[in-house]
């Protein structure tokens, strides 16, 4: 039981960042840009977040901390996916080149920043992990439930299921969810009713740039003591979990549980009894979550419902 | 004068601006940054960046060949892909694999003698390479998974398969590298050993280039001509401007795509052969949990050098060169990654260079056609020239969707 909690709580790590950052991929291609910056936004949010918890943890700690950092990497992240939403909403550029621009920038700069102003020179930041809530209280002594969710917890954890709701509600029951998605299934029918369709792009690519950099944060706590200018590629899974997860919020959870789980089989199969036993090594456990999201996207694709107008920039002119 | 502005206004000649203003943006970013981080040093450290590898003389420009190799090969991968209306992210897979595959032969199948060995090293790293790409151009071609995310997921199932068959067979636990392939599947130094050396009192410092230059700029030129001489070539780029037109014209346009996807597949695995069968002071693959460089540094010589083969290999030596004056800066202190920066920086002037690729042959039209507007008035004032400018924009703008 006690490893059933542990690979449930490995799940969550995993898959909250997932799921924060695939439902910023919703935002954005639902708007009709696609942004495969989304790494790159990962990887700014983690590092100015983390580099100031590192700076800041000797005059406070806890989660007033947490909370500070959580401000900071999603306004990093939105601020870095303006250069995105400039290239390919008013200079009309092609989308996946500027967003493999942006993914190259950020782990080149994360490594340069931090090399010029940590004093001895290394492009790791520390930092002290001083966040987990071993127990919530009340709450985390329900039986089975406790366990499972109110134990071990972040308040991050919390936070992705507060963001799914909210991403719900805003998509489909305000009026600028419904404007949202027009601009990106039909542009030039949006812009025919007075809907400015270069602001609804620049709302949806800020709003995947703030929660990709939150997700960047929230991947990058729970699971490791330092920042080493990288997210394992949890950006470009996250687009994968988007596409799984068919660009509707609710497919995206499961999605997201479900490479979760995946790449927490990869991470701690040798707590697991019947994974430890076998004699796999681990470069294949490492490459299960990329082999079940290549199968997963095979058989998901070929009634794909992406957002019509998707990448296509948009021009007043074009017919 | 005449003469020069047709030069000026020809395809070949726009598409050269758009890149070399995207290069020099890049390096103003690049000085920039390093003004930000070190002001007093930030000459000086620019002056490296320039003179790239020729700080250490011949040998460094070998050095820059040497590296510029698998480039050009990656970015051939890159660009062949574009041509065909495919992004292929996936270099650094293709090439990893292709590079396992050519130190597996170099290491194990010692019973080949000299020339055959590296020459069966090299189309193992192609048929691996190509074998790495097929997967994710059938997935395209048959089930709509966008080829981006394919090639990403094959990425880091490549990166992680080639380190575990390296760890398996060929594998210097000691150094934590690949092992050194036999001295039969080294590539030739094809006379370049006479060139690229500086002397050390009576001995030559060599430097690590080799035959595999002459073999990445010969595939180059293959290149060119498979895209530009043949059928073959023509279908593929009809697919990649209209996939529905040249369905309509009876081109098979699935197995267009995972043809094309082989081929920059083959392309990038051999480029990954190509770097690592170079002999005891050569590079080693290196046994870490990070994608190939070379493979994602194939995205800016593709863009740079505009999916032209012959433009590559220009574009692949110059990102070879600043990444060497990269290595140069250290001796000031400087942190290596501002290449990299200034190689993001780019890629994103370059993602909007059919922007600026319009403005230059525009202001040249626009001033002709005020020439030619005063010469008219002066004859008759009436005609005034707005409207052939606004005509010119709109066709510019329908050229651009044709591209896409």
């Amino acid at each position: 039981m006690d490893i059933l909690y542990l690979v449930f709580q490995q799940t969550m790590f995993f898959s909250i960042p997932l799921l924060i950052v695939a439902l910023g991929g919703v935002f954005t291609e639902r708007s009709g840009v696609t942004n495969i910056a989304l790494d790159g936004m990962m990887i700014m949010g983690a590092f100015t977040s983390i580099f100031f918890i590192n700076q800041m943890e000797d005059t406070m700690s806890g989660q007033l901390l947490l909370i500070l950092a959580i401000i900071i990497a999603t306004v990093t992240g939105m601020v870095f996916s303006l250069l995105h939403a400039y290239a390919s909403i008013n200079l009309k550029s092609d989308q996946i080149i500027s967003g493999t621009a942006l993914n190259m920038f950020a782990p080149a700069a994360a490594i340069f920043i931090a090399r010029m102003i940590q004093e001895n020179g290394v492009q790791q930041i520390n930092f002290n992990n001083t966040f987990r809530i071993p127990s919530v209280p009340v709450l985390g002594d329900i039986p089975v439930i406790g366990g499972l969710f109110f134990k071990n917890a972040y308040i991050t954890t919390y936070l992705g299921f507060a963001i799914l709701i909210i991403s719900v509600i805003v998509l489909y029951k305000t009026r600028f969810g419904l404007r949202l998605r027009a601009c990106g299934e039909h542009p030039h029918a949006a812009d025919s009713v007075g809907i400015n369709v270069y602001k609804m792009r620049y709302a949806g690519v800020m709003i995947s740039g703030a929660m990709a950099g939150l997700g960047g944060l929230v991947f990058v706590i729970p699971t490791s003591t330092n920042f080493n200018a990288t997210v394992s590629g949890y950006g470009f899974l996250a687009l994968a979990v988007m596409i799984f997860g068919q660009w509707k919020p609710l497919r995206v959870l499961f999605a997201a549980l479900f490479f979760g789980l995946m790449k927490t089989i990869a991470a701690a199969y040798s707590v697991i009894p019947l994974l430890a036993t076998s004699n796999i090594p681990s470069d294949i456990y490492k490459m299960v979550p990329f082999i079940a999201t290549l199968i997963v996207l095979a058989f998901s694709s070929k009634s794909s419902q992406a957002p019509r107008a998707v990448a296509v920039p948009y021009d007043k002119g074009s017919r | 004068m005449n003469r020069i502005k047709s030069l000026l206004l020809s395809d070949a000649f726009n598409n050269a601006y758009s890149s070399i203003f995207s290069i020099l943006v890049g390096l103003l970013f690049g000085l920039i940054v390093l003004l930000f981080s070190n002001p007093s040093e930030a000459a000086n450290g620019f002056l490296i960046i320039l003179k790239g590898g020729f700080s250490t003389g011949a040998k460094g420009m070998g050095q820059v060949l040497y590296f510029a190799t698998p480039l050009i090969l990656t970015g051939l991968s890159v660009g062949f892909a574009f041509k065909t209306g495919l992004f292929n992210i996936g270099a650094p897979g293709q090439f990893i694999m292709g590079a396992f595959a050519a130190v597996f032969i170099g290491v194990k199948w010692t019973f080949l003698p000299a020339p055959w060995h590296w020459i069966a090293a090299l189309i193992g790293a192609a048929l691996i390479g190509g074998l790495w790409a097929l997967i994710p151009g059938i997935l395209k071609a048959y089930l709509n998974v966008h080829e981006v995310i394919a090639t990403i997921m094959m990425n880091y199932i490549g990166m992680y398969m080639a380190n575990y068959l390296i760890k398996l067979y060929i594998y210097d636990s000691q150094k934590g590298l690949s092992m050194n392939v036999a001295g039969s599947a080294v590539l030739p130094k094809g006379g370049l050993d006479y060139v690229f050396y500086n002397l050390l009192g009576s001995t030559k410092d060599m430097s690590t280039v080799n035959a595999g230059i002459w073999i990445a700029i010969a595939v180059a030129i293959i290149m060119y001509i498979i895209l530009n001489k043949t059928t073959f070539g023509y279908e593929l780029k009809a697919c990649g401007f209209n996939k529905d037109a040249s369905k309509y014209a009876g081109i098979n346009e699935k197995r267009n795509i995972v043809m094309s996807m082989v081929f920059a597949g083959m392309l990038a695995g051999l480029g990954g052969g190509l770097l690592y069968l170079s002999g005891a002071n050569g590079r080693r693959i290196n046994v870490v949990d990070v994608l190939a460089s070379e493979g994602f540094n194939g995205i800016p010589v593709a863009l740079l050098g505009l999916s032209n083969p012959i433009g590559i290999i220009f574009s692949a030596i110059f990102i070879s060169y600043i990444t060497q004056g990269g290595y140069y800066l250290q001796t000031l202190d400087f942190v290596p990654e501002v290449i990299d920066i200034i190689i993001a920086c780019i890629i994103y002037f370059s993602a909007f260079s059919l922007f600026f690729r319009k403005l230059l042959p525009r202001f040249i039209k626009y001033r002709k056609d005020r020439q030619e507007a005063k010469a008219a008035s002066l004859q008759a004032t009436v005609d005034e020239t707005s409207v052939p400018a606004s005509e010119a924009a709109a066709t510019d703008a329908k050229e651009e969707r044709g591209e896409e």
